[in-house]
């Protein structure tokens, strides 16, 4: 146990460190970027002298260096600054937008995790027939589709010709629980179908390779049956790749899930986060980065963290 | 030649119907102006002539082009970018995970830190950010995805070295003098090979999936070049409608993918020697 | 005018007769025509109360502000519509009416105005308003460290004064015959002042909705100001401004009617949304026009042979056919639309005419030309197809076009004014005076033409100051015909705003000065 705890204070320093070096590349780029804040907003008004009045008002005259270390020195106090663009809190606007994230997120998972693990064990446990095919079929052709296309083709049959789900997530705080989920349905539907084909070929994978362990091999021969085989012995056993997969797949959904959002006008982090790059609305574009990458990281450490507690060699090393 | 056959004889339906789907693909992307009837981005008649009418099979887009002649080369655009994307994500990831593992110590500590730092900024925020900084064109879409993809590729090809340079022969070899670039291209690329190979054709089929994203955020592939995400995205608004022309190309995407799968899980069945009784 | 409209308001509400209407506009001097128009929608018009209005807007962004002095998108241009009354309003037949002010006069010199202000007008926080309030609300925008976007259209001012609690002088710097139409801008909106300055981001204003809750880019819901001074406007109880970015979205939004109305119709797909019964297509042809503007001091265009051979060079039908499938009409490479009232009817349109882009060419003593095209759709939708079109129009006059596909981010900051020839939106003004002014004029930071002319520039000034109509128009049209023949810009084509409506909705004549019925769809629509 200790040797987890130690590991795990590794990891998060090391976390730290990665979340710097994003913060200072994402200002780097931010600072690349051609343009800037009060031209971008000014647009085709822009006049040199309301460019000059914007820039002095938010302070985009000071050197890079300065603006970065200002904006250090505030979140190593926990402050995330202001929006450039409006003046609000960042805080307040990103802690909106991502729990509704996280929201879309778990929502998507609750449906897509079960799932891809059940028919990835049934798949492995019916291989080679005709059911295995053609799930795997179903599920590749659903990943083979951009986004955005299977969005809109939920959108066709659940919303505009059945009209059962809302075509567009419009939500706000002040919705009860199952409203919410209810108005998130088809970007969590259309999540589902992206990362179940990914989840559910691993854990199939993942069952058909130990198989050919001898430990199994005997459990046949003692004429246990394939699918307590499959739940009892295999499953456990095939456990770490399978978290593996399933956290890669949640970070994506927290993290990836911009064309989602635009085609469900949902208000997640990722629009919030484009149009921030769009804008060089840096603190917020710093803001959203690292909570991304901390999202990425803590994951990680969690899937880490499960594969050894799951795996009874690593928890109790010779 | 008779092994390949042989090879082909024992390949499952499924991989058989991979390879057909690759072929032709690839003969289309090869002889696109030989077989397309019009110019790329040539305009022959009205615009959104439905299907069938004067002689076009598919009718014409937004601007009275020929969509066969679009879905053609778009074979060529789409499947060209993504290849040299891939190969070149193979190239950068596979050598630096070589290198890493071969030399170890700081290097691979350093190498695995730079990874976590790009794996940690989400991919399509990143590419969206650097392209905006460059401007979209061909080369630099092609730079930059590979670029982001490496790190997968870099982590594959490090974790799969990892279980082989502790494997005897390497150490054969390191005790017999060989300088490290004969041991990663003698000992260790050929036998890292396999599970390579078969994120090769998954790398693939994502990184068209990856440019078609980009593309509906507006940074991807641009027009009057034809590829099949681009022109999915254009027509977009007639899937609220019922209308099956977008389903045309995005259908040419899914079906490359579905085939380069089934290749790809028949060679790891092939490869990884897993006994797949019954 | 005003009386006109008092009749007009009467005759709604049942006070007059239409006959006694007609008699009185008429005695008014308005046309028969006017007069009928006029009886017609007032007695159509009988706006029902209730219900709450849910728009998808294609535009917004999580960078947007309630501070007027910021909008620069549909999104914030159509809530601030609501939320913000101004001090004129430009009416729906395009003739300036007044709002927050009551009246106005004006010295023979058109450069002092005298605004009286309407009384009791009350803001959402209680307070009512004074000229303090609209003092500090121009002040807002002037100044030195003002980063309002309206700062260029109010610099004329010298100087605002008040007279008393319920007058307003302006004094300008030269003068201006259209001034109050600049007060109708949606920036320049009334604001509540606390010792003499604004607090721009509060959404405070004295319009017929106030803000309930906003989030920047995504949703603002707005309630009835139930001390709105309108009796006639704010029909809805309340409305919900979504921001749809995604065109797709929006029409299925609109299909499935989670959402009343959506601007920015999809061309591509209008004639497939009309067959939906619960859905009318709106559209009205305005000011917006799209433009290949070439820099005049650049070469090959300081030739005006060159840029004659270019304008002959394409094909203004198709174009109109091909990229607004129809929405709009051609142009004639002069920024003034139809609906303003001194459009220059008379002038010949200019035909697609490969011959006499040759014979211009040889005239400029070239036997071909090779020039560059920037595009991106950020210039306007379909900018880049637009200019692929162009191209091989060009191509049958020896004309080689080599369209440069340009990034959309950054396209105002890098591409537009940079480059030698490029493709521009005009969202229109709805004056001649200010759309001349502002992209036109020898020296002003938007003329994307670099284009410097003498007499057009001499009559401009004129033009500004005159108050005869008579005399103004024939100044105007002579402008028109100058830039038409010897401007740097290609205007091919001035686009309709194309709006999606559901059945349920009912409204007057739309407003043709902007998108939304003039950013007044909120107000001035209802259920019926």
């Amino acid at each position: 146990m200790a040797k987890i705890l130690k590991m795990v204070a590794q990891r998060l320093a090391l976390g730290f460190l990665t979340l710097f070096v994003v913060s200072l590349i994402i200002f780097l780029g931010v600072e690349l970027l051609p343009g800037d804040l009060a031209e971008a907003i000014l647009g085709q008004a822009a006049t040199p002298e309301t460019v000059a009045a914007f820039r002095r008002e938010v302070g985009l005259d000071l050197p890079p260096h300065t603006r970065y270390l200002d904006w250090l020195g505030g979140m190593l106090q926990g402050d995330f600054g202001r929006s450039l663009a409006n003046q609000r809190e960042i805080s307040g606007l990103i802690g909106v937008r991502f729990a509704n994230t996280l929201f879309l997120a778990a929502t998507a998972a609750v449906i897509a995790v079960p799932l891809a693990v059940s028919l990835g064990v049934l798949a492995a446990l019916y291989r080679n027939t005709l059911f295995d095919r053609a799930i795997n079929v179903v599920t590749l052709t659903a990943i083979s589709f951009p986004e955005f296309f299977v969005g809109y083709i939920l959108i066709l049959f659940l919303a505009v010709q059945a009209n059962i789900f809302p075509s567009i997530s419009n939500v706000s705080a002040d919705l009860g629980f199952w409203e919410h989920v209810y108005r998130v349905m088809l970007p969590a539907l259309t999540l589902t179908l992206v990362v179940v084909a990914h989840m559910m070929r691993m854990t199939r994978a993942a069952i058909i390779n130990l198989l050919a362990s001898p430990y199994i091999e005997m459990a046949m021969l003692k004429g246990i049956s394939r699918s307590r085989i499959i739940i009892h012995h295999a499953l456990p056993n095939a456990l770490a790749p399978i978290i593996n997969v399933i956290v890669i797949n949640l970070a994506y959904l927290v993290v990836g899930v911009v064309v989602v959002e635009v085609v469900f006008a949902y208000p997640g982090l990722g629009q919030y986060f484009v149009d921030s790059v769009i804008k060089r609305d840096f603190p917020v574009v710093q803001a959203c980065c690292l909570i991304f990458a901390a999202t990425y990281i803590l994951l990680n450490l969690t899937a880490d963290v499960l594969s050894i507690l799951s795996n009874p060699r690593l928890m109790h090393p010779k | 030649m008779e092994r390949f056959w042989k090879l082909l004889k024992s390949a499952p339906p499924t991989a058989i119907f991979g390879l057909l789907v690759i072929a032709l693909y690839v003969f289309v992307a090869l002889f696109a102006p030989v077989l397309a009837p019009y110019g790329e981005s040539e305009i022959v008649g009205p615009e959104f002539l439905p299907r069938g009418e004067e002689g076009f099979i598919l009718g014409t887009d937004n601007l009275g082009r020929d969509m066969l002649t679009r879905l053609i080369y778009g074979a060529r655009n789409t499947i060209g970018i993504a290849f040299v994307t891939t190969c070149l994500a193979f190239l950068i990831g596979g050598v630096f995970g070589l290198v890493a593992t071969t030399l170890g110590g700081w290097v691979d500590q350093l190498l695995g830190r730079m990874v976590d730092v790009l794996m940690a900024i989400p991919t399509l925020i990143f590419a969206l950010l650097i392209l905006t900084i460059t401007g979209t064109s061909i080369p630099v879409l092609i730079v930059v995805i590979a670029v982001l993809d490496s790190t997968r590729v870099f982590r594959l090809a490090r974790a799969v070295s990892m279980n082989i340079v502790v494997l005897d022969f390497v150490e054969a070899a390191r005790l017999r003098g060989e300088g490290t670039w004969w041991i990663i291209t003698r000992e260790i690329l050929p036998n890292s090979l396999p599970p390579l190979v078969a994120e090769f054709g998954l790398r693939f089929c994502f990184v068209f999936l990856f440019i078609s994203a980009l593309s509906f955020l507006g940074l991807g592939i641009k027009p009057p070049l034809a590829d099949w995400a681009s022109m999915v995205r254009d027509m977009r608004t007639l899937i609220s409608f019922a209308d099956p022309t977008p389903l045309l190309p995005a259908g040419a995407i899914a079906l490359l993918t579905v085939g380069v799968n089934f290749v790809v899980d028949w060679f790891l069945h092939k490869t990884s020697g897993i006994r797949d009784e019954k | 005018m005003r009386e006109l409209n008092e009749y007009q308001q009467m005759l709604a509400a049942g006070k007059l007769t239409r006959r006694r209407f007609m008699q009185l506009a008429t005695a008014l001097g308005a046309s028969t025509a006017l007069a009928t128009s006029m009886a017609g929608s007032a007695l159509a018009a009988t706006p029902k109360k209730g219900g709450t209005l849910r728009l998808g807007i294609g535009h917004g962004s999580t960078t947007d502000s309630l501070d007027p002095g910021t909008f620069e998108n549909l999104y914030m241009q159509t809530v601030g519509g609501a939320v913000y009354n101004k001090l004129t309003e430009v009416a729906a037949s395009g003739d300036i009416v007044p709002e927050l002010a009551e009246s106005w006069d004006v010295t023979p010199d058109a450069a002092t105005w005298t605004f009286k202000l309407r009384q009791g007008v009350e803001f959402h926080n209680g307070k009512t308003m004074d000229s303090g309030d609209v003092i500090a609300s121009i002040n807002h925008h002037l100044g030195e460290d003002s980063k309002s976007a309206a700062k260029a259209i109010l610099d004329p001012i010298a100087e605002v004064t008040a007279d008393g609690k319920d007058t307003v002088v302006f004094k300008l710097k030269t003068g201006n015959a259209d001034f109050p139409f600049i007060l109708s801008d949606y920036h320049v909106a009334i604001l509540p002042a606390k010792d003499g300055k604004l607090d721009p981001m509060s959404g405070v204003g004295n319009g017929g909705y106030m803000v309930e809750s906003y989030e920047p880019g995504v949703r603002t819901a707005l309630k009835r100001h139930p001390n709105y001074w309108k009796s006639d406007r704010a029909h809805f109880d309340g409305a919900e401004v979504l921001a749809i970015l995604d065109v797709a979205a929006r029409t299925n939004a609109l299909t499935t009617g989670e959402i009343d109305a959506m601007d920015r119709v999809d061309l591509k797909t209008a004639h497939l949304l009309k067959r939906n019964r619960n859905i009318r297509i709106e559209e009205v042809s305005g000011t917006q026009h799209y433009t290949f503007a070439m820099r005049t001091d650049t070469d090959p265009f300081t030739d005006n042979h060159v840029r004659l051979a270019l304008k002959y060079a394409i094909d203004r039908e198709a174009l109109v056919k091909t990229i607004l499938r129809g929405h709009g009409v051609v142009g004639n490479d002069h920024p003034i639309g139809r609906s303003n009232r001194f459009h220059a009817d008379d002038l010949e349109q200019r035909q697609y005419d490969p011959d006499k882009a040759k014979f211009h060419l040889k005239e400029a003593g070239l036997s071909s030309l090779k020039v560059d095209l920037s595009a991106a759709d950020a210039a306007f939708p379909g900018a880049v197809d637009a200019a692929v079109l162009y191209k091989e129009h060009a191509a049958k006059a020896g004309i080689d076009i080599n369209v440069v596909r340009e990034p959309n981010d950054g396209y105002w900051s890098n591409v537009w004014l940079k480059k030698p020839w490029c493709a521009v939106y005009w969202g229109g003004r709805p004056t001649e005076d200010w759309m001349f002014s502002t992209a036109y004029a020898a020296g002003v930071p938007w003329n994307d033409t670099y284009w410097t002319h003498e007499r057009f520039n001499q009559v401009l000034v004129q033009a500004r100051a005159e108050l005869d109509e008579a005399k103004r128009r024939q100044m105007y049209f002579e402008l028109q015909k100058i830039v038409s023949d010897e401007g740097g810009v290609v205007v091919p084509m001035f686009a309709n705003y194309v709006m999606g409506i559901s059945t349920k909705l009912q409204h007057d004549k739309l407003g043709a000065n902007w998108s939304m019925d003039g950013f007044r769809a909120i107000e001035r629509w209802w259920f019926a």
